[in-house]
């Protein structure tokens, strides 16, 4: 097996060093009755010819986004990734290391943790961000906690224009962790008032911006509510690269950003994996969740980073942890981090602005389908459109015409009927100009 | 695992600062790297984006006032940048990195290949699921050997880390408890457990009840069964336990909780040891999480992207998180919400559907291995940590008896009266050449250190390992403390002020005043 480097000879003399007869011998202690003396029932080992054949197969049955015009968007967007990304990401040294807890041999990680950092606090406006969290949803989840912890409260609400998929999170952490949820329903398009729901005991209120809609809103006068009750906004952000254009939470009066990352440097996945954001205000930094880098020096006074505040962490508090996280997206981080440091400022905002110029162009074709209307009265890169008939059969169609035409809402809120007619679809920097007349040109089709 | 250290105000040797002694700062490869914040210039731009056509905003007056202040660097300077903090960086591709219940395994570069096939890395979750049934297949394969291999009946994918599949699994718990009318209120977790299973079942709302070791290094059966009532919801329990000891009596233990109503929860943090020649479901186990990044090799990243499948015995199978995959009338099926057999189900943990990222590293990893391969796996890990115990029992202290499984621990007692400690001990490594083991964990022993070598590991490879241990030993018993105070002198830093990080916290970077 060409990952085992132990030959039978090593294996005989290491054996005769321990003193014993067999490898049997040091399973002693397990339980006769549990013992597997055969192979178990699967496939026996295999070379590298094979297994890229048998998994490569697997791949050639999917459509790729990039081989079909792709306007896929909800809470996970395909851009494009520079090549230098990827090769860097991949450096052994940055692969193939542990979580920096010997800093004297982690400075890489620590550095580009430490920069990483003040980037996602630069973008959200915040005043400080930790070292990522697992995935967009599960940082929301984690913000709702943070909050009840700093209030002392224990019922957040969430908007109905939250990602169907973080309200989903949230719930099951609140069932099971021991919090209330007040959940207003889907109002495509509509201002919600989220105000009337908070009250002395709520912690805070969730809004996401570009909403799951694709609408944007000033939350400046939302956070001045919260704030005089005492409660905290939250504000989610499920595509980063918006900030490139848009003001930013921090702005707005948001006391905690929850976002997910995986616009810049990482690819789709399938889902994942993917890069937990969160950024708060300096006073919270003692009651969040996940790893933190910090600045100091060596013996030597020498300027390097550490790991700090690991107090609130479960390895030094145990059951009065923050949270239960350990490992965090480090790898998902850094390629974020080297997209960032290519684009800077001048890149990162002609990229935000090729895309929200492909979503005006996607909706002023689209606007013009007989019978399509678009539900937006503002968008970054990505719109909702109602159709006159059930989305998901139309998505369907146009797959079968090689478009990949965006996400029927009805995959995620399966149980509302009046929501059936909604389309969201998407335009980042990789649409062309041919790939939305071939999406205008199918729905006009699907819809006659 | 985890581990911390204590900080260190100043050379604790008097020994000259090393930094001095070039003009540069630099010491041969060892460059001096600034942040990325502090090469800007204003404008340059490392990506050549077009201009967009003229267009009209609709961005409803929310445009962003000011700059962001990010900087702007060319694409050689990136590259450079980054080249030069990853050398700054000890990695398994570099050496040994024997971290204790953290399984540091070669990461094959097939994986990656195939991670990064455009049918598997350019997917979108929510696209039809007509147009993914490969994605489907290779899901539902990997769900197929891990079930397998754990003898369980349902696995729940969908965990993004170990810790998160914790949480997975005592929810199911707390979830199929609830369904019978039995809410309890306590879980039961060993004294050397890591820190997540307390801070898991605290977060799920359990009180954590500890439970002492016996002196074999096991869990204390007699004080166990004492703590076991009607309000007990589950035992949390990992085995091979993080001492590197296989729990013996784990079949017994099981019989208990079971006769006591509770689940049996497994922390499958070292399945690398018994994968192929042990089946949880054997050992009465109902509910594991198993780390793919451990066990299954997908690389650690410095510290993630993980993965934390949970494999789910029948009682509980039916609590598990969504999305699930079916096999119905056409095929591999989704289920993405509570309906039809997924009713029950405690909802999402996550957004999309887990790490495929992952998932298709651990099957690359599986399917090159085989049955045959993964069984020898588990015998290799063994044997190099038996190896190093019976190369280096005799100079350290071994808190227990042996043969150890995959790990083998140490306590601080060979150190006793040298002034030099654990901490000391494993910085010194560093000037070595080595990554440390784990260090004062777990925290049943005194000033523990956990050394897993890994299958990956050569003979050869051990052996120069435990040569420099046996010296380093040999060092602190000669009164030789001086080579341990200061080190690591030869690392990129030398000791870092962790004091100073965490009583001034200096979390970002942040432009010179004036």
């Amino acid at each position: 097996m060409r990952y085992l480097p132990l030959t039978e000879a090593d294996r005989g003399a290491m054996l005769e060093a321990i003193g014993v007869a067999s490898v049997d011998a040091l399973f002693a202690e397990v339980p006769p009755a549990a013992r597997l003396d055969g192979l178990l029932d699967l496939p026996r080992a295999q070379g590298e010819i094979e297994v890229e054949r048998a998994i490569g197969g697997m791949a050639a049955r999917n459509v790729a986004a990039g081989s079909a015009p792709f306007f896929v968007g909800a809470g996970a967007y395909r851009h494009h990734v520079p090549a230098a990304v990827d090769h860097l990401i991949q450096r052994g040294e940055f692969l193939t290391s542990y979580t920096p807890y010997q800093p004297e041999v982690s400075q890489g990680t620590l550095q580009y943790l430490f920069e990483f950092q003040t980037q996602v606090a630069l973008l959200t406006g915040m005043e400080v961000a930790n070292a990522s969290l697992y995935d967009g949803a599960t940082a929301c989840a984690e913000a709702v906690m943070m909050a009840n912890r700093v209030t002392g409260r224990k019922r957040a609400v969430l908007a109905g224009a939250l990602h169907p998929h973080y309200r989903e999170v949230c719930a099951t952490y609140a069932r099971f962790v021991g919090f209330e949820l007040a959940t207003p329903g889907p109002m495509p398009g509509e201002d919600e008032d989220l105000a009337r729901l908070v009250d002395d005991g709520t912690s805070c209120v969730v809004v996401q911006s570009p909403d799951f809609w694709g609408e944007l809103r000033d939350w400046s006068a939302l956070a001045r509510m919260c704030h005089d009750k005492g409660a905290l906004l939250v504000v989610v952000v499920t595509e980063i690269l918006s900030l490139g254009l848009v003001r930013p939470p921090g702005e707005m009066g948001a006391d905690i950003v929850a976002a997910e990352g995986q616009s810049l440097g990482n690819a789709l996945n399938f889902g994942g994996p993917y890069l937990g954001l969160f950024a708060s205000r300096d006073k919270f930094v003692r009651h969040m969740p996940g790893r933190l880098v910090g600045e100091t020096v060596d013996a030597e006074g020498r300027r390097g980073w550490a790991l700090t505040l690991s107090t609130r962490e479960q390895h030094i508090r145990r059951e009065r942890a923050t949270s239960n996280i350990c490992t965090n997206s480090g790898l998902c981080a850094l390629a974020f981090t080297i997209h960032l440091a290519l684009l800077g400022e001048a890149g990162l905002v002609r990229l935000a602005r090729l895309n929200h110029a492909a979503a005006v162009r996607l909706a002023e074709r689209v606007e013009r389908v007989h019978g399509v209307r678009l539900v937006n009265r503002t968008f970054f890169n990505e719109l909702a459109l109602r159709l006159p008939c059930p989305a998901a059969a139309v998505v369907e169609a146009l797959a079968a015409r090689g478009v990949l035409a965006g996400v029927p809402v009805s995959r995620l809120y399966p149980d509302r009927p009046e929501l059936a007619d909604l389309l969201l679809v998407a335009a980042t920097e990789t649409v062309t100009e041919g790939d939305i007349d071939r999406l205008a040109a199918g729905l006009a089709e699907a819809l006659s | 695992m985890n581990d911390w250290s204590r900080a260190l105000r100043v050379p604790a040797d008097g020994s000259p600062a090393l930094s001095e002694a070039t003009f540069s700062g630099n010491r041969g490869l060892q460059i001096e790297e600034k942040l990325i914040f502090e090469q800007d210039a204003p404008g340059r731009c490392g990506v050549d984006l077009p201009e967009p056509p003229p267009f009209r905003a609709r961005l409803g007056g929310l445009e962003r006032q000011g700059p962001i202040g990010l900087p702007g660097l060319s694409e050689p300077q990136v590259v450079r940048h980054f080249t030069r903090l990853s050398q700054k960086n000890y990695a398994i591709d570099s050496g040994l990195y024997p971290l204790g219940s953290c399984s540091m395994k070669h990461n094959p570069r097939l994986n990656e290949k195939l991670a990064r096939l455009p049918g598997l890395a350019d997917i979108h979750p929510l696209q039809p699921l007509s147009t993914v049934p490969g994605a489907l297949e290779l899901i539902d394969t990997l769900a197929h050997w891990l079930k397998t291999l754990t003898g369980m009946p349902a696995v729940a994918l969908s965990p993004a880390a170990g810790a998160h599949g914790e949480l997975c699994g005592i929810m199911t718990v707390r979830a199929a408890l609830e369904a019978r009318g039995d809410p309890r209120r306590r879980v039961l977790v060993p004294e050397s457990a890591h820190g997540t299973n307390p801070a898991t079942a605290a977060a799920c709302g359990y009180q954590v009840d500890a439970v002492p070791a016996d002196p074999r290094g096991r869990v204390d059966r007699a004080a166990l069964e004492a703590k076991l009532g009607p309000d007990v919801a589950a035992l949390m329990l990992t085995n091979p336990n993080t001492c590197g000891l296989f729990e013996g009596e784990i079949i017994e233990i099981a019989a208990a909780v079971h006769r006591a109503g509770a689940f049996f929860y497994c922390d499958g943090a070292n399945f690398n040891a018994i994968v192929g020649r042990v089946r949880p479901s054997d050992l009465g186990i109902d509910c594991m999480h198993l780390n793919l990044h451990k066990t299954f090799s997908t690389p650690h990243g410095g510290g993630g992207p993980g993965s934390g499948p949970v494999a789910l015995a029948a009682a509980l199978a039916p609590y598990a998180p969504l999305p699930w995959l079916v096999h119905g009338a056409h095929g591999i099926e989704a289920i993405e919400h509570k309906t039809g057999p997924a009713a029950a189900a405690i909802g999402r943990l996550k957004g999309f559907h887990g790490q495929m990222g992952m998932f298709v590293r651990a099957l690359a990893y599986m399917m090159s291995h085989g049955s045959d391969g993964l069984r020898q796996v588990a015998e290799d890990a063994v044997l190099n940590a038996n190896y190093l115990r019976a190369a280096l029992g005799d100079n350290l202290s071994v808190p227990f008896p042996g043969p150890c499984m995959h790990e083998v621990l140490f306590d601080d007692r060979f150190l006793k009266d040298t002034g030099v400690t654990t901490l000391d001990f494993a910085k010194a490594l560093i000037d070595e050449g080595f990554h440390p083991m784990t260090i004062y964990f777990p925290l049943i022993v005194h000033g523990a250190m956990l050394v897993e070598p890994t299958e990956t590991e050569s003979k050869a490879g051990l052996d120069e390992f435990a040569a420099v241990v046996k010296a380093l030993a040999a060092a602190a018993r000669a009164g030789d403390t001086a080579r341990f105070r200061g080190a690591p002198a030869l690392a990129p830093r030398r000791r870092l002020d962790e004091t100073a990080a965490a009583r001034k916290p200096v979390l970002r970077w942040r432009p010179a005043a004036g």
